[in-house]
């Protein structure tokens, strides 16, 4: 079973962004912070940790049900293909992704998005990011009971 | 397809609130960081006029591998010191270094004043000058949260360099904060940022390069040196107790300066160490952008307001430096007490190493009868920590004669007070290190005054290290971090990027021709920075070490003044010489 990308331990980052670089340098050939997939932001200055922002694999992407051209696809295991000969750079998606998590390049117009390919997860020093299988990435913590 | 990203830089008119862009390929060669910014002092600065002088520049660089690779994330910046009054840097990390580079800038050149306070909001497609009257008076962390809701561009990846009343009070030793944990904290900038009005700058940037030709060779060295920092372990230590672990390790060693610098063991020193720090403060490391190591280390502040149980919380960044200048220095501990007086130096945008030297001198000058409660106001004796915390403030709003001449520096209160001997100065107030003569004349006659100039620390160490050696020693070594800083290397880095893992850096970036003779390269840089700094005002023979310096006993034991005094004239023969 594919794997998808989990940022599993966010309250462990340090704001290294080494795995938007990995991102950007891996899969874009690019040197940028904005051509990632993955995008790691600082939540009201550096003294409020930092968050994650990526390709939640939706059980039902939005992205890929109002792209017209067929270029995002529902990838099996979870998240979407991209195929890029097909896309018309017109920005559907982005609007479409209910967590922002697709922006779209502002050179060429593409979508920037997770691929769901595991290539940032070992420059993560601390452990923040996993790839793990769809089922254990939606199963939730139970909550706990307040007084037990 | 790859090309040389172009040397870029931008030249901001305060006078006129407007900015030029040039494409300067032709200082390539200059390399960038250190390098750079004299080279740019040279081309913009006024070496021979006053450092408030409105035409005086503010020169902010970065390096060729800048973004390329980890750790070469740091800016140099290069001025005037109003402190020194020569040509000086003053180095910071934290997000500065991506935002001018994915802002298509390798270096900012900041002239003229103001007519009124204003803070500047550059980026990527964009420049404005704004008016700060609203900011102006406010300490730095209100002022970059005030910035952070009203602009919105590079939301949670910008940096914000911002100033508190100490720099806009012209203290001659006011810092510039930098994205709230890290600062350009020595020699004054934040002072010239005040005389100009300029209150902040935010920068952000979201430009994109292609990788270098033939990335798979790029991208291996990458790896290769991501690995190297992050699972040989000689970078562990930064990350875990961080700098502060050398406060027990000084200790031990009778090289930790306390009290004034009248002994160099702490009877409290377990209570200040970085054990002590990580067990009972730490909250959490974070990292300078595009590095793995994340050695920045946030302690929490908590105190108590009011009745009952009426707390606030602060989170402060602490280091060994600041520990020793607010900790041993000034008799005060546990780590708590230190928390608080960082925060105030913080809040006041003071630099916190020379505030809390300057406060030391102040209290044994106190104790010496040499001045009174008419001077300090506040009963300054050792281990008293909220006398020191007003007394920080005082320094910062310039309260009165006293507290307006301690903000010049500790050697012009005590020119006019007394107490020579015992001020603590070499060039500015001394870092934390009292390792023995190698390292008191380095700092003395460094070329920012710091303990990062050339390592004198580390000859210490040996026992009798002769003249000659101690020479060549300083010399190779403030080539080799001037190389480093020229990159713009962390230097915590300097054992992973060595020369050879520098030209290959360079290599596979494209600046194969820079990396050839780097030795000779960076020989005929470091002359031309010496010559630079000379011609604006330094005198190598005028440097003096206060008689404390002798008397101490440091981690070489009595210490040899002979030698030291020999090393002196030497070292400032061969500075002269440049």
């Amino acid at each position: 079973m594919a794997k998808v990308l989990k940022a599993v331990a966010m309250e462990r980052c340090i704001g290294c962004y080494s795995c938007m670089f990995a991102c950007a340098r891996m899969v874009h050939a690019a040197l940028s912070w904005s051509r990632s997939g993955i995008r790691v932001r600082s939540r009201g200055g550096l003294t409020a940790g930092f968050e994650a922002n990526y390709c939640l694999a939706c059980p039902k992407p939005a992205c890929a049900a109002v792209c017209p051209s067929g270029a995002l696809r529902e990838r099996r295991g979870g998240g979407v293909r991209y195929r890029r000969e097909l896309c018309l750079r017109c920005g559907d998606c982005a609007h479409a992704c209910p967590v922002s998590a697709i922006e779209l390049d502002g050179e060429t117009g593409e979508p920037v998005l997770c691929l769901h390919c595991g290539h940032c997860v070992p420059f993560c020093p601390h452990g923040c990011l996993a790839m793990v299988e769809k089922e254990h990435a939606e199963r939730r913590q139970p909550a706990r009971p307040l007084l037990e | 397809m790859h090309s040389v990203v172009p040397l870029m830089l931008m030249e901001i008119d305060l006078d006129r609130g407007v900015c030029r862009l040039q494409r300067r390929d032709d200082l390539r060669d200059k390399i960038g960081g250190s390098s750079l910014a004299a080279a740019l002092y040279r081309e913009y600065g006024l070496p021979g006029e006053d450092a408030f002088a409105p035409g005086q520049p503010l020169i902010f660089t970065i390096g060729p591998l800048t973004g390329y690779f980890p750790l070469m994330n740091k800016v140099v910046l290069g001025f005037k010191s109003p402190y020194s009054n020569d040509y000086v840097e003053t180095h910071a990390g934290g997000r500065l270094a991506l935002a001018l580079r994915f802002s298509g800038l390798a270096a900012l050149v900041i002239r003229g004043d103001a007519p009124h306070p204003v803070y500047l909001t550059i980026g990527e497609r964009h420049f404005a000058c704004k008016d700060a009257g609203h900011l102006w008076g406010m300490d730095g962390s209100a002022t970059a949260r005030i910035i952070r809701g009203n602009e919105p561009r590079g939301r949670g990846q910008r940096s914000i360099l911002r100033i508190g009343a100490a720099g806009e009070n012209l203290v001659k030793y006011a810092c510039i904060n930098v994205d709230t944990f890290r600062h350009f904290g020595r020699l004054g900038a934040g002072a010239v940022m005040g005389s100009k009005k300029l209150k902040a700058v935010m920068i952000s940037g979201d430009r994109s390069y292609a990788l270098p030709h033939g990335d798979k060779s790029y991208s291996k060295l990458y790896r290769k040196i991501y690995q190297r920092i992050t699972e040989s372990g000689s970078m562990a230590k930064y990350h875990d107790l961080g700098t502060p672990v050398n406060v027990l390790v000084l200790n031990g060693l009778h090289a930790l300066p306390t009290l004034n610098l009248s002994a160099t063991t702490f009877a409290e020193a377990e209570r200040i160490s970085g054990e002590y720090f990580a067990d009972k403060l730490l909250l959490r490391q974070v990292a300078c952008s595009g590095c793995p190591v994340g050695c920045i280390h946030i302690g929490l502040l908590r105190e108590k307001f009011g009745p009952g149980h009426d707390y606030y919380y602060k989170q402060v960044s602490y280091d060994h430096e600041p520990i020793f200048a607010m900790g041993s220095m000034l008799g005060v501990a546990p780590g708590e007490a230190v928390m608080l007086l960082l925060e105030e130096a913080e809040r006041w945008g003071l630099d916190v190493i020379s505030c809390g030297v300057a406060l030391a001198w102040a209290t044994e000058a106190r104790a010496a009868g040499l001045i009174g409660d008419e001077q300090t106001i506040f009963p300054l004796a050792f281990g008293q920590v909220e006398a020191y915390r007003r007394a920080i403030a005082a320094i910062a709003t310039r309260t009165n004669e006293f507290y307006r001449l301690l903000g010049e520096g500790t050697a012009a209160a005590a020119a006019r007070y007394g107490g020579s001997e015992f001020a603590c100065v070499l060039g500015q107030e001394m870092a934390g290190y009292a390792t023995g003569p190698v390292f008191f004349v380095s700092q003395a006659l460094g070329f920012r005054y710091s303990h990062l100039d050339s390592a004198g620390y580390q000859l210490d160490q040996q026992k009798t290290p002769g003249l000659q050696e101690a020479l060549d020693h300083l010399e190779r070594e403030e080539r080799q971090r001037l190389m480093l800083t020229s990159m713009v290397a962390c230097l915590f880095a300097r054992n992973i990027y060595d020369r050879q893992t520098v030209a290959d850096a360079l290599c596979v970036t494209g600046y194969a021709d820079l990396a050839e003779n780097l030795e000779e390269r960076f020989s005929s840089l470091q002359r031309e920075r010496w010559r630079l700094k000379k011609e604006s005002g330094y005198d190598p023979g005028a440097v003096s070490i206060p008689k404390r310096f002798q008397e101490v006993r440091t981690l070489q034991g009595k210490l040899d003044a002979e030698f030291m005094e020999k090393l002196r004239l030497a070292y400032g023969a061969k500075i002269a010489g440049y």
